[in-house]
């Protein structure tokens, strides 16, 4: 399948993780690696050209940090001005139909801040659900989100096990060795469930 | 009058033709100057009569070389070198010495004789070796370097030998190597004497550090370059004057007033000004040394000079070797370095003189000694192609030194700080950088320097200040300046001068953008365009238009009126005027088409273009698929 990674990432000088796994995500082959925030810095987005990318592919891939339970200001914008009534949407609008969307994300919070009695009151996948609808909306199947939580606070191996197995998972989903029934089942993945999600 | 004409015209015409046979062979300018001087000479014997008065000019040469020297003298970057300069320096000139004096007198020669010989072994050719390594691009590898602080360390030590001279020589004739009214104080008790010496260092001291900076940015104001030439050759010749009267080597004196001048924002245009003088002068020093050598006496003695020149570079390069290893200049860089410094130097010409001047060696002993000299410089583009099979044959056996001579990271040239410049420093260097700055008015250097910026008076168009600013290894060019034909014409030397490097360039309007680009500029800024679309934005909002609107507004304005530049830069012809180029103008009406028509009040391609992503679609046509449970959470 051809995979489209859409990473939004506006500080990435602060980034400990992030832009680790951008820089491996460029690196696999048959990917289209697009960082959002270096083409549109001034957040003039080129709308044929998204939409000439969308069609192009097969999987839509998210990479973004969850700023304020919520994708970055950018992947917003994006979603607003791409994702026009017509092409994306609305009776004339079937161009996305059929592909899969991916959102891979990394939280501040930890797995039990993110829990009906944890600190923000919800499972993580509660927050993600604008773009899970937006999705469906467009015709297009949401799998469950590929979650790192407590980013920031990770020791040197954890995050090592994040950032290498996220070009695991982009190969895995090109070649089509990732397991989706069982992946569909699950509310949210993460890098330890990939060995027995990712086929040899 | 017919005479000086005729010497004029051999000397310049044997200047030029050996000077370019010998840089095409390879051999490098002093060779050729060299070679030219012995087709004066000895070959054609035309030189005999005017040779005695040019040689006491051409001494200025000298003098000049070292007053360069003095002004590259930058202090951070002697203190970087300290150790290498101090240890490295040092240590070859002494072991040098030690080693060719201890075989002087092994080969029977007078101690004062062999300790001359020493002296005169000990100096590598700054000329040289300077040209070769920056003409390789290799001035700032680790090899450059180190050869760089050496032979600034022998130029140094050139001063105390050119005093010791004397002391060994005992008493000779006493005949200076003089630019006449040298011994105004020798009738003087010493201590008066060397109250006024030490007075004439005090002066050239501070007449550079208070004088030099009024005067010259009185003549840069009155906008006469011939005037600011004529008064750098007077800082150098005052220097010489004053120097001699007092007794003092004027290379010594001149060093000074380069050091002295060396933070000055003149200094480029000092250098600048001095080269060419330098380089003319230099050549026909080169050139009297040429005319100086008997082949009567080279056919006598070639087996003595041959086997000298031999020794004399193996002796060099086994000091070199074993303190480059010491002091970690190792691998290619040691080998560039050993090879590079083994032959014998310029200077040496001069101790050779003034030690015959001093009746310390026979004329026949300094001819030889000037042949060996002669051929261990015409030998240095061997021993450099050498140090590179060398280095190649390292690389074959093991990579291990394989980075060790990369040249440093490149720097930043702001060429023009007026308005549009001033900005684009203000902002580098809140970032961080600093920027090298030219600008060709000396009152702006002069305020930019207030504010602690490395700024240089001159005009960044000739093309040598840029090279001084040290173009050959900048990563970026920032073009900045307001004449639209000099700017195109920096970019276009830029460029061909470096080609790696990034480009940023004012344009005056759409022609010159093209222009710029023909010439080779990466990026390309509409010095008014920016601040245009700005004026137009206030003029909305103050309309009552939404601020975000506006925003956008003036985000496609400027995506369509760039995309329509690159549409129509296969319709320019830089030649015609725009408005004469039927090509073009139709281009130009073609341009965002979209923004034309909206302006004249077709707004609907335009509108639709700035409300894009943010149009309601009809209500009632939204379709949620069916499927969808609608508040399901995964």
């Amino acid at each position: 399948m051809r995979i489209l990674v859409l990473f939004a990432h506006p500080a990435q000088r602060k980034s400990s993780i992030n832009t680790a796994m951008a820089a491996r995500a460029r690196a696999v082959d048959g990917v289209t690696f697009v960082d959002l925030y270096a083409e549109y810095p001034r957040f003039s987005i080129d709308v044929d050209r998204e939409q000439r990318r969308l069609i192009e592919h097969d999987v839509i891939v998210f990479q973004f940090p969850v700023f304020w339970y919520s994708t970055p200001a950018l992947l917003k914008q994006w979603q607003d001005l791409v994702l026009e009534y017509g092409f994306a949407y609305g009776p004339q609008g079937k161009k996305l139909a059929g592909k899969l969307t991916l959102a891979c994300i990394t939280t501040g919070g930890s797995r039990s801040d993110y829990a009906e009695d944890g600190g923000n009151r919800r499972v993580v996948e509660h927050f993600l659900y604008p773009l899970e609808q937006t999705a469906i909306l467009c015709g297009m199947e949401y799998l469950p989100p590929f979650v790192l939580y407590s980013a920031n606070h990770l020791d040197d191996a954890g995050a090592q096990h994040h950032i290498q197995s996220y070009p695991r998972l982009l190969t895995a989903l090109r070649e089509e060795r990732l397991d989706l029934s069982s992946v569909r089942l699950m509310p949210t993945f993460g890098s330890f469930d990939l060995t027995d999600l990712v086929r040899d | 009058m017919e005479g000086l004409a005729f010497y004029a015209l051999c000397y310049l015409a044997a200047a030029v033709l050996a000077v370019i046979v010998s840089q095409r062979i390879g051999l490098g300018s002093v060779v050729g100057y060299i070679a030219a001087g012995v087709l004066i000479g000895p070959v054609f014997q035309i030189s005999v009569a005017g040779s005695g008065y040019l040689e006491q000019f051409s001494e200025f040469g000298i003098i000049m070389m070292l007053f360069l020297i003095g002004l590259e003298i930058d202090p951070q970057m002697v203190w970087r070198l300290r150790d290498k300069l101090l240890g490295l320096g040092g240590l070859q000139v002494v072991a040098t010495i030690a080693a060719v004096t201890a075989a002087g007198i092994g080969l029977s020669f007078s101690w004062q004789q062999s300790l001359l010989f020493g002296f005169v072994a000990a100096l590598s050719s700054t000329a040289i070796v300077l040209q070769t390594l920056e003409e390789k691009g290799l001035l700032r590898s680790d090899g450059g370097q180190a050869s760089f602080a050496v032979l600034l360390f022998q130029d140094l030590a050139v001063i105390p030998m050119l005093a010791c001279i004397p002391l060994i020589a005992g008493s000779g004739h006493g005949a200076s190597s003089g630019h006449g009214g040298a011994a105004v104080l020798a009738d003087l008790p010493g201590w008066i004497s060397a109250i006024l010496t030490l007075a004439a260092v005090g002066v050239i001291v501070a007449a550079a550090h208070f004088l030099s900076r009024p005067v010259f940015r009185t003549i840069a104001l009155l906008g006469l370059r011939e005037v600011f030439t004529a008064a750098a050759l007077l800082v150098v010749v005052g220097i010489t004057v004053l120097m001699s009267a007092v007794g003092l080597s004027p290379a010594l004196g001149a060093f000074l007033g380069g050091v002295v001048l060396a933070n000055s924002e003149f200094k480029h245009e000092l250098q600048n000004d001095i080269e060419p003088f330098k380089g003319l002068l230099l050549g026909l020093f080169f050139m009297t040394i040429g005319a100086k050598i008997d082949p009567a006496i080279l056919l006598a003695n070639w087996l003595t000079v041959a086997a000298a020149t031999l020794g004399l570079i193996a002796i060099k390069a086994l000091v070199l070797l074993p303190l480059a290893w010491f002091f970690r200049v190792r691998g290619p860089a040691g080998w560039l370095f050993t090879l590079g410094l083994a032959q014998a130097g310029e200077f040496g010409f001069v101790l050779l003189t003034i030690g015959e001047d001093r009746e310390l060696l026979s004329s026949t002993t300094v001819s030889v000694s000037v042949l060996i000299i002669t051929f261990s410089m015409v030998l240095t583009p061997l021993l450099f192609a050498l140090s590179n099979r060398i280095v190649v044959m390292l690389e074959i056996r093991g990579p291990q030194h394989r980075d060790a001579d990369q040249p440093e990271e490149g720097t930043v040239i702001l060429a023009g700080v007026g308005r549009f410049g001033q900005i684009i420093n203000r902002m580098l260097l809140a970032d961080g950088y600093k920027p090298v700055v030219l600008d060709y008015r000396a009152d702006v250097v002069d305020n930019v320097r207030k504010f602690g910026v490395k700024s240089f008076f001159g005009d960044a168009g000739r093309p040598d200040l840029l090279e001084s600013a040290g173009l050959a290894h900048a990563t970026l060019l920032i073009v900045a300046i307001d004449d639209p034909d000099r700017a195109t014409e920096i970019v276009a030397y830029a460029r061909r001068s470096n080609p790696g490097i990034q480009i940023i360039a004012r344009a005056y309007d759409r022609l010159h953008h093209y222009k710029l680009a023909d010439a080779g500029a990466n990026h390309i800024v509409r010095e008014m365009f920016d601040g245009s679309v700005q004026a137009a934005g206030m003029a909305l909002e103050s309309l009552g238009m939404h601020p975000y609107e506006v925003q956008k507004r003036k985000t496609v304005f400027v995506e369509q009126d760039t995309a329509g530049l690159s549409r129509m830069a296969g319709l320019v012809d830089v030649d015609t005027p725009a408005a004469n180029n039927p090509d073009f103008v139709a281009g130009f009406n073609d341009i965002g088409k979209v923004i034309e028509n909206a302006m004249m009040g077709y707004r609907s391609g335009y509108e639709e273009m700035v409300a894009r992503g943010w149009n309601a679609p009809d209500a009632s046509s939204i379709h949620v698929p069916r499927s969808v449970e609608p508040d399901r959470p995964s």
